[in-house]
Protein backbone atom coordinates (compact mmCIF):
# COMPACT_ATOMS: atom_id res chain seq x y z
CA UNK A 1 0.00 0.00 0.00
CA UNK A 2 1.24 3.39 -1.12
CA UNK A 3 1.46 5.85 1.79
CA UNK A 4 -1.73 8.07 2.64
CA UNK A 5 -2.02 11.32 0.47
CA UNK A 6 -2.32 14.61 2.78
CA UNK A 7 -3.65 17.86 0.24
CA UNK A 8 -4.12 21.08 0.65
CA UNK A 9 -6.73 22.21 -1.58
CA UNK A 10 -7.00 26.18 -2.75
CA UNK A 11 -9.93 27.64 -4.34
CA UNK A 12 -8.02 26.53 -7.70
CA UNK A 13 -7.46 23.52 -7.18
CA UNK A 14 -10.86 22.64 -6.82
CA UNK A 15 -11.66 25.15 -10.14
CA UNK A 16 -9.28 22.67 -11.94
CA UNK A 17 -11.32 19.68 -10.80
CA UNK A 18 -14.26 21.03 -12.03
CA UNK A 19 -13.01 22.27 -15.27
CA UNK A 20 -10.92 18.64 -16.04
CA UNK A 21 -14.69 16.73 -15.09
CA UNK A 22 -16.50 19.19 -17.49
CA UNK A 23 -14.17 18.70 -19.95
CA UNK A 24 -14.46 14.22 -19.33
CA UNK A 25 -18.07 14.81 -19.84
CA UNK A 26 -17.54 15.88 -23.36
CA UNK A 27 -15.39 13.35 -24.37
CA UNK A 28 -17.56 10.78 -22.84
CA UNK A 29 -18.88 9.00 -25.23
CA UNK A 30 -19.54 5.26 -24.57
CA UNK A 31 -19.92 6.12 -20.98
CA UNK A 32 -17.65 7.93 -18.09
CA UNK A 33 -15.63 4.77 -18.12
CA UNK A 34 -14.33 5.42 -21.19
CA UNK A 35 -12.29 8.90 -19.80
CA UNK A 36 -10.96 6.62 -16.39
CA UNK A 37 -7.63 6.41 -18.47
CA UNK A 38 -7.82 9.86 -18.53
CA UNK A 39 -8.88 10.62 -15.23
CA UNK A 40 -5.74 8.50 -13.93
CA UNK A 41 -3.25 10.25 -15.83
CA UNK A 42 -4.84 13.40 -14.28
CA UNK A 43 -5.64 12.22 -10.14
CA UNK A 44 -3.31 9.83 -10.32
CA UNK A 45 -0.11 10.94 -12.11
CA UNK A 46 -0.49 14.59 -12.85
CA UNK A 47 -1.59 16.25 -9.50
CA UNK A 48 -1.51 13.20 -7.03
CA UNK A 49 -4.59 13.78 -5.81
CA UNK A 50 -5.14 10.09 -5.42
CA UNK A 51 -3.73 7.17 -4.91
CA UNK A 52 -3.49 3.91 -7.28
CA UNK A 53 -5.10 2.14 -4.68
CA UNK A 54 -8.06 4.72 -4.30
CA UNK A 55 -8.16 4.78 -7.56
CA UNK A 56 -8.66 1.04 -8.69
CA UNK A 57 -11.18 0.67 -5.80
CA UNK A 58 -13.68 3.68 -6.66
CA UNK A 59 -14.36 1.77 -10.59
CA UNK A 60 -14.63 -1.54 -8.08
CA UNK A 61 -16.97 -0.32 -5.63
CA UNK A 62 -19.09 1.31 -8.42
CA UNK A 63 -19.49 -1.92 -10.17
CA UNK A 64 -20.14 -3.98 -7.16
CA UNK A 65 -22.78 -1.63 -6.00
CA UNK A 66 -26.34 -1.14 -7.50
CA UNK A 67 -26.73 1.65 -10.05
CA UNK A 68 -24.86 3.23 -12.51
CA UNK A 69 -21.23 2.88 -13.16
CA UNK A 70 -20.67 6.73 -13.63
CA UNK A 71 -20.77 6.45 -9.59
CA UNK A 72 -17.21 5.22 -9.89
CA UNK A 73 -16.33 9.63 -10.45
CA UNK A 74 -18.04 10.54 -7.64
CA UNK A 75 -16.03 7.89 -5.26
CA UNK A 76 -12.80 9.41 -6.91
CA UNK A 77 -14.47 13.00 -6.26
CA UNK A 78 -14.91 11.35 -2.51
CA UNK A 79 -11.28 10.12 -1.99
CA UNK A 80 -10.19 13.29 -3.49
CA UNK A 81 -12.03 15.01 -0.42
CA UNK A 82 -10.65 12.74 2.30
CA UNK A 83 -7.25 13.45 1.05
CA UNK A 84 -7.07 16.98 1.97
CA UNK A 85 -8.45 15.95 5.30
CA UNK A 86 -12.58 16.09 5.89
CA UNK A 87 -15.68 14.83 5.44
CA UNK A 88 -16.61 18.34 4.30
CA UNK A 89 -14.28 18.64 1.71
CA UNK A 90 -15.40 14.66 0.49
CA UNK A 91 -18.70 16.09 0.03
CA UNK A 92 -17.34 18.70 -2.11
CA UNK A 93 -15.42 16.38 -3.91
CA UNK A 94 -18.04 14.14 -4.63
CA UNK A 95 -20.26 17.32 -5.60
CA UNK A 96 -17.78 18.81 -7.76
CA UNK A 97 -16.66 15.83 -9.71
CA UNK A 98 -20.14 14.66 -10.11
CA UNK A 99 -21.90 17.84 -11.50
CA UNK A 100 -19.07 18.40 -13.83
CA UNK A 101 -19.23 14.88 -15.51
CA UNK A 102 -23.16 15.06 -15.58
CA UNK A 103 -23.50 19.00 -16.48
CA UNK A 104 -22.38 19.09 -20.05
CA UNK A 105 -23.34 15.45 -21.70
CA UNK A 106 -26.73 16.30 -20.18
CA UNK A 107 -27.44 19.29 -21.70
CA UNK A 108 -26.13 18.11 -25.29
CA UNK A 109 -27.81 14.47 -25.00
CA UNK A 110 -31.32 16.11 -24.12
CA UNK A 111 -30.99 18.69 -26.96
CA UNK A 112 -30.00 16.33 -29.39
CA UNK A 113 -32.56 13.22 -28.58
CA UNK A 114 -35.53 16.22 -28.73
CA UNK A 115 -34.44 16.95 -32.13
CA UNK A 116 -33.58 13.73 -33.03
CA UNK A 117 -37.23 12.48 -31.73
CA UNK A 118 -39.14 15.57 -33.73
CA UNK A 119 -37.39 14.41 -36.68
CA UNK A 120 -37.72 10.90 -36.45
CA UNK A 121 -39.59 10.65 -39.53
CA UNK A 122 -36.61 12.10 -41.87
CA UNK A 123 -34.65 8.99 -43.66
CA UNK A 124 -31.51 10.19 -42.39
CA UNK A 125 -32.89 10.43 -38.82
CA UNK A 126 -34.65 6.12 -39.55
CA UNK A 127 -30.98 5.25 -40.96
CA UNK A 128 -28.81 6.38 -38.58
CA UNK A 129 -31.05 4.51 -35.86
CA UNK A 130 -31.79 1.66 -38.19
CA UNK A 131 -28.11 1.28 -39.67
CA UNK A 132 -27.38 1.38 -35.24
CA UNK A 133 -29.15 -1.44 -34.26
CA UNK A 134 -27.22 -4.24 -34.90
CA UNK A 135 -23.90 -2.39 -33.47
CA UNK A 136 -26.14 -1.77 -30.25
CA UNK A 137 -26.45 -5.50 -29.56
CA UNK A 138 -23.08 -6.48 -30.41
CA UNK A 139 -22.14 -3.60 -27.62
CA UNK A 140 -24.45 -5.51 -24.93
CA UNK A 141 -23.13 -9.09 -25.81
CA UNK A 142 -19.68 -7.92 -25.16
CA UNK A 143 -20.31 -5.71 -22.25
CA UNK A 144 -21.91 -9.36 -20.79
CA UNK A 145 -18.71 -11.55 -21.82
CA UNK A 146 -16.46 -8.76 -20.54
CA UNK A 147 -17.78 -9.12 -17.20
CA UNK A 148 -18.42 -12.87 -17.08
CA UNK A 149 -14.73 -12.50 -17.99
CA UNK A 150 -13.65 -10.32 -15.16
CA UNK A 151 -15.87 -12.11 -12.77
CA UNK A 152 -13.76 -15.52 -13.49
CA UNK A 153 -10.64 -13.58 -13.67
CA UNK A 154 -11.09 -11.95 -9.92
CA UNK A 155 -12.56 -14.86 -8.37
CA UNK A 156 -10.96 -17.57 -6.69
CA UNK A 157 -8.82 -18.86 -10.03
CA UNK A 158 -6.59 -16.33 -11.00
CA UNK A 159 -7.18 -17.41 -14.90
CA UNK A 160 -9.93 -16.33 -16.86
CA UNK A 161 -9.89 -19.60 -18.50
CA UNK A 162 -13.45 -20.61 -19.27
CA UNK A 163 -12.38 -24.37 -17.94
CA UNK A 164 -11.11 -23.29 -14.57
CA UNK A 165 -14.17 -21.20 -13.81
CA UNK A 166 -16.87 -22.88 -15.38
CA UNK A 167 -19.44 -23.04 -12.17
CA UNK A 168 -19.47 -18.93 -12.78
CA UNK A 169 -20.03 -19.27 -16.39
CA UNK A 170 -22.51 -21.77 -16.06
CA UNK A 171 -24.46 -19.26 -13.74
CA UNK A 172 -24.33 -16.61 -15.82
CA UNK A 173 -25.31 -18.74 -19.02
CA UNK A 174 -28.39 -20.19 -17.04
CA UNK A 175 -29.70 -16.84 -15.46
CA UNK A 176 -29.36 -15.13 -19.09
CA UNK A 177 -31.40 -18.22 -20.03
CA UNK A 178 -33.96 -17.87 -17.45
CA UNK A 179 -34.31 -13.65 -18.19
CA UNK A 180 -34.39 -14.51 -21.51
CA UNK A 181 -36.98 -16.83 -21.53
CA UNK A 182 -39.57 -15.87 -18.20
CA UNK A 183 -40.28 -12.81 -16.66
CA UNK A 184 -39.11 -13.94 -13.33
CA UNK A 185 -38.07 -10.81 -11.17
CA UNK A 186 -34.41 -9.97 -11.49
CA UNK A 187 -33.60 -9.54 -7.52
CA UNK A 188 -34.54 -13.52 -6.99
CA UNK A 189 -31.89 -14.04 -9.24
CA UNK A 190 -29.24 -11.53 -7.96
CA UNK A 191 -30.00 -12.99 -4.33
CA UNK A 192 -29.60 -16.57 -6.14
CA UNK A 193 -26.39 -15.52 -6.86
CA UNK A 194 -25.54 -13.19 -4.11
CA UNK A 195 -26.18 -16.62 -2.10
CA UNK A 196 -24.43 -19.26 -4.41
CA UNK A 197 -21.15 -17.03 -4.23
CA UNK A 198 -21.22 -16.17 -0.68
CA UNK A 199 -21.12 -19.98 -0.24
CA UNK A 200 -18.16 -20.34 -2.57
CA UNK A 201 -20.36 -22.96 -4.94
CA UNK A 202 -19.34 -20.12 -7.90
CA UNK B 1 -33.47 21.13 -41.24
CA UNK B 2 -37.18 20.68 -40.65
CA UNK B 3 -39.27 18.37 -40.85
CA UNK B 4 -42.00 18.76 -42.75
CA UNK B 5 -44.95 19.72 -41.62
CA UNK B 6 -47.46 17.09 -43.09
CA UNK B 7 -45.57 14.43 -41.69
CA UNK B 8 -47.28 12.27 -40.07
CA UNK B 9 -46.55 10.84 -36.29
CA UNK B 10 -45.66 7.07 -36.15
CA UNK B 11 -48.66 6.48 -33.95
CA UNK B 12 -47.94 2.53 -34.89
CA UNK B 13 -45.06 1.57 -32.96
CA UNK B 14 -46.51 3.77 -30.10
CA UNK B 15 -46.13 1.71 -27.10
CA UNK B 16 -48.99 0.27 -24.74
CA UNK B 17 -48.33 2.40 -21.58
CA UNK B 18 -46.70 5.64 -20.39
CA UNK B 19 -45.23 7.32 -17.24
CA UNK B 20 -48.05 8.92 -14.95
CA UNK B 21 -46.32 11.52 -14.08
CA UNK B 22 -42.70 12.88 -13.04
CA UNK B 23 -43.22 11.23 -9.37
CA UNK B 24 -43.39 7.83 -11.18
CA UNK B 25 -40.29 8.40 -13.38
CA UNK B 26 -38.25 9.13 -10.14
CA UNK B 27 -39.70 6.05 -8.37
CA UNK B 28 -39.22 3.02 -11.09
CA UNK B 29 -35.66 4.85 -11.74
CA UNK B 30 -34.73 5.00 -8.39
CA UNK B 31 -36.11 0.76 -8.26
CA UNK B 32 -34.03 0.39 -11.34
CA UNK B 33 -31.04 1.82 -10.57
CA UNK B 34 -31.27 -0.39 -7.06
CA UNK B 35 -31.46 -3.59 -9.18
CA UNK B 36 -28.19 -2.84 -11.64
CA UNK B 37 -25.58 -4.41 -10.04
CA UNK B 38 -22.51 -3.82 -12.44
CA UNK B 39 -24.82 -1.43 -14.79
CA UNK B 40 -28.70 -0.38 -14.96
CA UNK B 41 -29.04 -0.96 -18.89
CA UNK B 42 -30.00 -3.94 -18.75
CA UNK B 43 -32.53 -3.94 -15.94
CA UNK B 44 -33.96 -0.56 -18.07
CA UNK B 45 -34.70 -3.30 -21.07
CA UNK B 46 -36.48 -5.85 -18.89
CA UNK B 47 -38.26 -3.20 -16.75
CA UNK B 48 -39.11 -0.72 -18.82
CA UNK B 49 -39.53 -2.49 -22.42
CA UNK B 50 -40.53 -5.79 -20.82
CA UNK B 51 -42.53 -5.09 -18.03
CA UNK B 52 -43.64 -1.10 -18.04
CA UNK B 53 -43.87 -1.70 -21.38
CA UNK B 54 -43.34 2.50 -21.77
CA UNK B 55 -41.36 1.30 -25.06
CA UNK B 56 -41.32 -0.90 -27.62
CA UNK B 57 -37.88 -2.80 -28.42
CA UNK B 58 -37.59 -0.87 -32.07
CA UNK B 59 -37.71 2.79 -29.51
CA UNK B 60 -35.65 0.98 -26.98
CA UNK B 61 -32.80 0.13 -29.84
CA UNK B 62 -33.47 3.30 -31.28
CA UNK B 63 -33.06 5.25 -28.14
CA UNK B 64 -30.12 3.46 -26.98
CA UNK B 65 -27.89 4.04 -29.99
CA UNK B 66 -28.72 7.75 -29.45
CA UNK B 67 -27.85 7.69 -25.78
CA UNK B 68 -24.63 5.71 -26.86
CA UNK B 69 -23.21 8.28 -29.93
CA UNK B 70 -24.01 11.29 -27.14
CA UNK B 71 -21.59 11.60 -24.53
CA UNK B 72 -22.28 10.52 -21.28
CA UNK B 73 -23.20 7.47 -19.15
CA UNK B 74 -25.25 5.59 -21.67
CA UNK B 75 -28.15 4.61 -19.48
CA UNK B 76 -28.20 8.77 -17.85
CA UNK B 77 -28.58 9.60 -21.62
CA UNK B 78 -31.42 6.91 -22.15
CA UNK B 79 -33.08 8.25 -18.68
CA UNK B 80 -33.06 11.86 -20.20
CA UNK B 81 -34.79 11.05 -23.04
CA UNK B 82 -37.45 8.59 -21.33
CA UNK B 83 -38.34 11.14 -19.26
CA UNK B 84 -37.93 13.55 -20.97
CA UNK B 85 -40.27 12.53 -23.88
CA UNK B 86 -43.35 12.59 -21.54
CA UNK B 87 -42.78 15.42 -19.38
CA UNK B 88 -39.66 17.94 -21.11
CA UNK B 89 -37.43 19.28 -18.58
CA UNK B 90 -39.00 17.90 -15.63
CA UNK B 91 -39.62 14.51 -16.47
CA UNK B 92 -35.46 14.35 -17.38
CA UNK B 93 -34.87 15.72 -14.58
CA UNK B 94 -37.25 13.53 -12.37
CA UNK B 95 -35.74 10.59 -14.24
CA UNK B 96 -32.19 11.08 -13.62
CA UNK B 97 -32.19 12.21 -9.92
CA UNK B 98 -34.35 8.79 -9.37
CA UNK B 99 -31.38 6.84 -11.31
CA UNK B 100 -28.49 8.45 -9.10
CA UNK B 101 -29.85 10.20 -5.84
CA UNK B 102 -30.53 6.37 -4.02
CA UNK B 103 -27.59 5.14 -5.40
CA UNK B 104 -24.71 8.05 -4.59
CA UNK B 105 -25.78 7.89 -0.88
CA UNK B 106 -25.37 4.09 -1.43
CA UNK B 107 -22.46 3.94 -2.74
CA UNK B 108 -20.79 6.53 -0.44
CA UNK B 109 -21.62 4.16 2.47
CA UNK B 110 -20.62 1.39 0.69
CA UNK B 111 -16.90 3.15 0.47
CA UNK B 112 -16.94 4.42 3.98
CA UNK B 113 -17.59 0.68 4.84
CA UNK B 114 -15.65 -0.62 2.61
CA UNK B 115 -12.40 -1.49 5.12
CA UNK B 116 -14.56 -3.29 7.30
CA UNK B 117 -15.96 -5.68 4.84
CA UNK B 118 -13.32 -5.78 2.20
CA UNK B 119 -11.74 -9.05 3.69
CA UNK B 120 -14.69 -11.10 3.91
CA UNK B 121 -14.33 -13.93 1.56
CA UNK B 122 -18.58 -14.31 1.62
CA UNK B 123 -18.92 -11.07 0.95
CA UNK B 124 -16.44 -10.90 -2.10
CA UNK B 125 -17.82 -14.16 -3.16
CA UNK B 126 -21.94 -12.61 -3.09
CA UNK B 127 -20.57 -10.15 -5.52
CA UNK B 128 -19.27 -12.34 -7.47
CA UNK B 129 -21.80 -14.13 -7.87
CA UNK B 130 -23.98 -11.66 -8.69
CA UNK B 131 -21.48 -9.86 -11.05
CA UNK B 132 -22.19 -13.58 -12.90
CA UNK B 133 -25.95 -12.87 -12.94
CA UNK B 134 -25.23 -9.75 -14.33
CA UNK B 135 -23.61 -11.12 -17.28
CA UNK B 136 -26.42 -13.55 -17.89
CA UNK B 137 -28.93 -10.79 -17.72
CA UNK B 138 -27.07 -8.00 -20.19
CA UNK B 139 -26.47 -11.19 -22.48
CA UNK B 140 -30.32 -12.15 -23.00
CA UNK B 141 -31.04 -8.17 -23.03
CA UNK B 142 -28.91 -8.53 -26.15
CA UNK B 143 -30.67 -11.52 -27.84
CA UNK B 144 -34.18 -10.00 -26.83
CA UNK B 145 -33.39 -6.76 -28.99
CA UNK B 146 -31.80 -8.83 -31.39
CA UNK B 147 -35.83 -9.84 -32.49
CA UNK B 148 -36.02 -6.36 -33.46
CA UNK B 149 -33.58 -6.29 -36.27
CA UNK B 150 -36.76 -8.99 -38.33
CA UNK B 151 -38.22 -4.74 -39.25
CA UNK B 152 -34.97 -3.19 -40.41
CA UNK B 153 -34.98 -2.49 -43.94
CA UNK B 154 -31.45 -4.32 -44.30
CA UNK B 155 -31.96 -8.30 -44.50
CA UNK B 156 -31.45 -10.22 -41.30
CA UNK B 157 -28.69 -11.99 -42.02
CA UNK B 158 -26.54 -8.70 -43.30
CA UNK B 159 -27.88 -7.07 -40.04
CA UNK B 160 -26.82 -10.40 -37.90
CA UNK B 161 -23.15 -10.40 -39.70
CA UNK B 162 -23.00 -6.59 -38.99
CA UNK B 163 -23.53 -7.44 -35.47
CA UNK B 164 -21.21 -10.59 -35.24
CA UNK B 165 -18.60 -7.90 -36.87
CA UNK B 166 -18.78 -5.72 -33.76
CA UNK B 167 -18.96 -8.43 -31.10
CA UNK B 168 -15.90 -9.60 -32.49
CA UNK B 169 -14.01 -6.40 -33.04
CA UNK B 170 -14.92 -5.10 -29.57
CA UNK B 171 -14.70 -8.39 -27.45
CA UNK B 172 -12.12 -9.89 -28.98
CA UNK B 173 -10.05 -7.25 -30.85
CA UNK B 174 -10.50 -4.65 -28.15
CA UNK B 175 -10.94 -2.01 -30.90
CA UNK B 176 -11.52 1.36 -29.40
CA UNK B 177 -15.30 2.16 -28.93
CA UNK B 178 -15.80 5.10 -31.59
CA UNK B 179 -14.11 3.06 -33.95
CA UNK B 180 -17.00 0.72 -34.13
CA UNK B 181 -19.71 2.92 -33.30
CA UNK B 182 -18.10 5.80 -36.45
CA UNK B 183 -16.60 2.78 -38.35
CA UNK B 184 -18.85 -0.33 -39.03
CA UNK B 185 -22.10 1.33 -37.61
CA UNK B 186 -21.73 4.61 -40.31
CA UNK B 187 -21.24 2.02 -42.78
CA UNK B 188 -24.70 0.71 -41.90
CA UNK B 189 -25.96 3.68 -41.76
CA UNK B 190 -25.43 4.77 -44.74
CA UNK B 191 -26.14 1.61 -46.49
CA UNK B 192 -29.04 1.73 -45.01
CA UNK B 193 -30.11 5.22 -45.99
CA UNK B 194 -29.03 4.33 -49.62
CA UNK B 195 -31.97 1.66 -49.17
CA UNK B 196 -34.37 3.49 -47.48
CA UNK B 197 -34.29 5.15 -50.92
CA UNK B 198 -35.57 2.60 -53.02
Amino acid sequence: MTAPLHLVLEWADWLNLFGHFLLMSLMSVGGAISTSSEMHRFLVEQHHWLTQEQFNQSIALAQAAPGPNVLFVALMGWHVGMNAGSTAAALSGVLVTMVGIMTPSTILTYTAARWGHRNRDLRAVRAFRQGMAPIVIALLLSTAWFMATSAGTSARAPSAAVLANWPLWLAAIVSGLIIWRTRIHLLWLLAAGAVLGARGLI
Amino acid sequence: MNAPPSSPPSATSDPANRPRSPADLFISFTLLALQGFGGVLAVVQRDIVDRKRWLTQEEFIEDWAVAQIMPGPNVVNLSLMIGGRHFGIAGALAALAGLLTVPLILVIGLAVLHARFADSAAVAGALHGMAAVCAGLIGAAGLRLASALKKSPMPLSWCLAIGAAGFILVAFLKCPLPWVLFGLGGLNCVLTWRRLAS
